[in-house]
């Protein structure tokens, strides 16, 4: 691959970086990065993968944009209330940059399709807000040996981790989703709008991480951070030999789908 | 060990440095490349960077008027 001039002015500032330079630039063009929910955690991360350059982005969401989601998910305007949520953010992300090829998928995923969506992305990003998706989404990318970065956020707090395979995944730390009704959800306890945006961003920074090869993942550790007290802490964690998905004996073998608590998400 | 040439005159920062390190990249370790630049910014700048991102500047000189020659080694 040649980067062309107007590429060459387009990411001067990347390029500039002693760990990018153009070659690093050039992988950054030909790799294929999955976002999961393009709401508040992947709208800015859509939008800054974009910008630099990610060649190939999916994007999943079966969700319209609804006029409660403008506060946090910047990809979205006002104006597109009532469009599915990947035409909008596709939309915004080809603007930004003509480079990128967004692939959109119009619903969520699940056991039965997620093995199928994730096939081909060399990086995967958990921009989901409930602990069914994410629970499958650890599961689906451990079994198919895909590299995610995890993220949640509720009120002020954040916290993210980044898996590759080897790594400790997420089910090490978090043996199985909680109970219905244990943690509020966003929709109940609420979210500081640029809550959504600091670890939307970081696990867009982790995604070019990985694929230019460059820097220390958040693997094996859990970045928490506390945006009220403006604390950011990370937490060692290390890989559970008795994890039910990567442990030496795993239950579980295959994907499967939790029940979602009814209040969560509206079916449309 | 070959020797390349890059004219940076008609750029401004960091268009400068930017086109002057994607030459370099091309370079085989022990190849040179001659960079013809501005007085001023670039002639402040490009060699400076060039050295914080590993490479080793050999000789700067004056070739004509405002234009100077800086010649890098990777």
């Amino acid at each position: 691959m040649r980067l062309t001039e107007s590429q060459i002015e387009r990411y001067s500032r990347q390029i500039l970086l002693k760990d990018v330079g153009g070659s690093g630039q050039e992988k950054i063009l030909s790799s294929k990065v999955l976002i999961i929910g393009t709401g508040g955690l992947g709208a800015p991360a859509a939008l800054y993968l974009a910008a630099s350059g990610v060649g190939t982005i999916g994007i999943v969401d079966g969700d319209n944009v609804d006029i409660s989601n403008l506060q946090r998910q910047i990809i979205h305007f006002t104006n597109d209330i009532g469009r599915p949520k990947v035409v909008s953010a596709r939309e915004k992300m080809t603007a930004i940059n003509p480079d990128v090829k967004v692939f959109s998928y119009n619903e969520r995923v699940f056991a039965s399709n997620i093995a199928e969506i994730i096939n081909g992305y060399d990086f995967i990003i958990d921009g989901t807000d409930n602990f069914p998706a994410k629970f499958l989404i650890n599961d689906a990318c451990v079994l198919n040996n895909k590299p995610f970065s995890h993220g949640g956020i509720l009120r002020f707090d954040g916290q993210t981790m980044t898996y590759v395979p080897g790594s400790a995944c997420y089910r090490c730390i978090f043996k199985e989703p909680p109970p219905k009704g244990a943690v509020p959800t966003c929709s109940e306890a609420g979210i500081l709008g640029p809550v959504a945006g600091m670890l939307g961003t970081i696990q867009a920074a982790e995604a070019l991480k990985y694929i230019l090869g460059k820097g220390k993942l958040l693997t094996d550790r859990l970045l928490i951070f506390n945006a009220f007290e403006m604390n950011f802490r990370t937490a060692v964690i290390k890989k559970n030999p008795e994890c039910p998905v990567c442990g030496k004996n795993p239950s579980i073998t295959s994907l499967q789908d939790y029940e979602q608590p009814s209040c969560d998400i509206p079916r449309r | 060990m070959s020797t390349f040439k890059i004219d940076i005159t008609k750029d401004h920062c960091p268009m400068t440095f930017v086109k002057t390190k994607l030459e370099l990249e091309k370079l085989n370790s022990g190849d040179t490349l001659e960079v013809l630049l501005s007085e001023g910014e670039p002639l402040d700048n490009v060699p400076k960077s060039a050295v914080e991102q590993g490479y080793k500047v050999i000789s700067t000189a004056p070739v004509s008027g405002k234009t100077h020659l800086v010649v890098i080694e990777k």
